[in-house]
This record gives structure tokens, C-alpha cells and sequence, in this order.
């Protein structure tokens, strides 16, 4: 009971108040350059839960792997070839074997290689010490948070090309400030996860 | 002569014309995240400009060896290393910065200015010019993020580089220096970088995500929205 009670507490920390988008700002460049349309902002975040979920799995043996030969030095150079190696052979066998969910994820696959959000999630993972499980429950929050951020700030979007915008605040600058008051509703779940579950 | 005159010219469209942050939108994550403080923002700036300038050079040299077909996990590895030596030398003579720093060090690996200015410039010239035009793009990142460090630290925190400020620090705008007033001073900035550049008769910041983005020739969802956008502009002719 009390495992379960602390996994569902680093989900939830990992979906809302440490968004990775709206609070620690990884991830980024999708979050402003994909969200126009809903449809996208969903495929992109399915396939970020995805690889997040995936690379977590294949980076912790390997990280365990390094620490017992003492190569932790050697994290960051590993982890990223590991992730885009299993980017291109996840892209490659859904090709092959599952066509209907390459068809939805497969465009999106390219671009995660050299997101942040992906590698960040296991990085963090091994600087906060979580054990596997933990781990994969902060990877998939950490996903889902982005999808939920992706998809509110698609319809900020829409909703925002019909206003009248002064001229210089056109384009990103809006978005930038339109994603800063999104980001302080977020702030608004600041101690709720803890009262909760802690 | 003119030689030295066009690398003046790569140094210096870094800092203005084609300012990684405020420009070409590029390195976004570690802009909002690191520059809560004008400490952190300067560290982060240095240290990516340290490897901005070692893997310019050793892509710039390595140019004829590497095949065209692997080029970029080539650059991976290249920036990747670079990545690990100055993460070593942080921890080991700033400690605090590293603190400070904490992901968004590591995190260097994936910053779209270094893989970006690899694939458009390093790949393609010597490697002076390569070492004078990173040299160029990270000094104008970090002013860039030192500039914002500065205005959410004086705004935030009511302090600058630790040192508070007498009026400020009685009463702090918090929300400067949380998550919303990133987004909030970096909109304001890149709009005012957008007046300046108006005034000069120069184009206006976009987000060039996909051109300036190294993976832009990989990945198909570029071609795709643009196919799709002539697509509905045909079929609001063909309604018309």
C-alpha cells in the first residue's frame, strides 16, 4: 500500500507540478513548434510517452551496468546513442511489424532523437536514485504531463489567431506569454500532490 | 586582409543579426530554465560556448572523414564528449555551479544551437572560421541569457549576481523567478529584439524550429504540414 501510494505520488508530481514542459522546461521546441493543430500535438506527445517509457526501460540495466564498473563518467555520451539507436530500431520494427501505428507515430520518431525531454527523464531519474519501477512511473508522468501541456496549449493556440495581437507581440512572442500564464495555473497544484498522497 | 574582414563578420552576426536566442530561436529549454540568476545564466552560457567552439573545431577538422550518411550521430559523439569534459571540470571547480546547473548541464548534448551550427556551418568550413563563428553564436547566447538572467533576477529576487539591491529586495516579484516569468520576460524580449530588427528593416524572429533543426532533412512532418497547407489553400480556391 504505501509502495503504491508513493509510485502514484511521483506520477502525479510528474504530470503536474513538476511538468516538464510548464516547470522545468524541457522539451521545448516541440511544445512551441508542434502545438498549432491538436491532431499533431497528439500524435507527437503519444510517441514522446512512448519513447520516454522505452528508453527508461533499456537506459536503466545499462546504467546499473556502468556504475558496477565504475564508468558512470561515461552517462551522457551512452544515453544519447542509446536513445537515438532505439529511436531508429523502434521506427524501423514498427515499420515492418505494425504499419498502422508507424503510419500514426512514425513522423515524429526523427525529431525525438534529439529531444531534451527524453534524455532528461533519465537523467533525472538516476539523480533523484529511483529504483526501476519508480522510474518508469516518473517516465510515463513525465509523458503524460507533456501530452496534457501539448494538448491544453493547442487550444490556447487556436483560440489565440483570432484575437488582435499588437504588432511586434505577434507570432512566438505571444505564444511565449500566452505559455506563461498557462504555466502559472500550474503552479496553482503546487503542494496538492503532497497533501494527497504524501 | 579581407579574409580577417570576413571573420569579423562571423564573430559578430552571432551577436546581433543572428543571435541564437532571440533570433533564430534556437536553444530554448536551457534559455528558460537556467536563467533564474545571473550566475547560472552565465554558466550555463559559458560552458555551452566551450563546447560550441571544441566541436566546431574538431567537426570543422574531421569534415572529410566523416561519411555523409552517419554525419550526425558522428556529431553526437564529438559534442557528447566535449559535453562530459567540461561536466568533470565543473564539478570539480565550481561545484556550486554544477548545483545550480544540475540537468541542464548534461542536457548541453541536445541543445539545437551546437548539433544546428555543426550540421549548417562547422560541416561545411575550415576550421578557423568554424572555431570564430561558435566563438560568435556563444558569446551572443550568453549575452542573450545573461540578459534575461539579469531581468528576472533584479525583477525576482531583487538581487543581481547575489548582491541585493537596496529598494528591490524588500519586496520581490516572486513569479519572476518561477517557471511563468521565464516564458513571460523571454516573450518580451524577443518582442522587443523584433521592434529593433523592424526598425533596422530586418525580418522579424520566427520560429525556424524546422529549418535551423538538424534533424530537418530526416523528418517528414515539415513536408507533410506544408503539403497539407497548399492542400486547403487549393481547396478554398476550388470553394471560391
Amino acid at each position: 500500500m504505501e509502495m503504491t501510494k508513493g509510485l502514484l505520488a511521483i506520477l502525479m508530481t510528474a504530470i503536474l507540478t513538476q511538468n516538464f514542459v510548464l516547470a522545468k522546461f524541457l522539451g521545448i521546441c516541440p511544445f512551441l513548434g508542434v502545438s498549432k493543430k491538436l491532431n499533431t500535438a497528439v500524435g507527437m506527445s503519444a510517441a514522446v510517452i512512448f519513447v520516454m517509457a522505452l528508453a527508461t526501460a533499456v537506459c536503466y540495466p545499462i546504467n546499473t551496468l556502468l556504475e558496477s564498473k565504475d564508468l558512470s563518467y561515461l552517462q551522457t555520451i551512452v544515453f544519447i546513442l542509446v536513445i537515438a539507436a532505439l529511436v531508429q530500431l523502434v521506427e524501423i520494427v514498427l515499420k515492418k511489424y505494425i504499419p498502422s501505428l508507424y503510419n500514426a507515430l512514425g513522423i515524429y520518431l526523427p525529431l525525438i532523437t534529439t529531444n531534451c525531454a527524453v534524455l532528461g527523464v533519465v537523467i533525472l531519474n538516476i539523480d533523484n536514485g529511483y529504483n526501476f519501477a519508480q522510474s518508469m512511473f516518473n517516465s510515463v508522468g513525465a509523458g503524460l504531463g507533456f501530452m496534457l501541456a501539448m494538448v491544453m496549449f493547442a487550444g490556447v493556440r487556436e483560440r489565440m489567431e483570432s484575437c488582435d495581437v499588437p504588432k511586434f507581440m505577434r507570432g512566438l512572442p505571444i505564444t511565449l506569454v500566452a505559455a506563461s500564464l498557462v504555466s502559472v495555473s500550474f503552479l496553482g497544484f503546487t503542494g496538492i500532490v503532497d497533501n494527497i498522497f504524501g | 586582409m579581407a579574409e580577417k574582414k570576413s571573420l569579423g563578420k562571423e564573430f559578430s552576426k552571432g551577436l546581433l543579426a543572428e543571435n541564437p536566442t532571440l533570433r533564430l530561436v534556437l536553444g530554448t529549454c536551457p534559455t528558460l530554465a537556467t536563467t533564474t540568476s545571473v550566475t547560472s545564466a552565465l554558466g550555463m552560457g559559458l560552458a555551452a560556448s566551450v563546447v560550441l567552439v571544441c566541436s566546431n573545431i574538431v567537426i570543422s577538422a574531421l569534415r572529410k572523414v566523416i561519411p555523409d550518411k552517419v554525419r550526425i550521430p558522428a556529431y553526437v559523439v564529438v559534442i557528447a564528449s566535449f559535453v562530459t569534459i567540461v561536466q568533470m571540470l565543473v564539478k570539480a571547480f565550481a561545484p556550486e555551479l554544477d548545483e545550480q546547473l544540475g540537468v541542464y548541464l548534461p542536457l548541453i548534448v541536445v541543445n539545437c544551437i551546437i548539433l544546428g551550427r555543426a550540421e549548417a556551418f562547422a560541416s561545411k568550413n575550415p576550421v578557423l572560421a568554424s572555431a570564430v563563428d561558435g566563438l560568435g553564436m556563444g558569446v551572443g547566447f550568453t549575452a542573450a541569457l545573461f540578459l534575461m538572467g539579469a531581468v528576472r533576477e533584479i525583477l525576482g529576487a531583487g538581487s543581481f549576481a547575489g548582491i541585493s539591491i537596496p529598494v528591490l529586495s524588500g519586496n520581490p516579484m516572486l513569479i519572476f523567478i518561477l517557471p511563468p516569468g521565464g516564458f513571460f520576460v523571454y516573450g518580451i524580449l524577443m518582442a522587443t529584439a523584433n521592434r529593433i530588427a523592424e526598425s533596422r528593416g530586418k525580418p522579424r524572429a520566427e520560429l525556424r524550429g524546422c529549418e535551423a533543426c538538424p534533424m530537418a532533412s530526416s523528418c517528414k512532418l515539415n513536408k507533410r504540414e506544408t503539403e497539407s497547407e497548399g492542400a486547403s489553400v487549393e481547396s478554398k480556391e476550388a470553394a471560391n
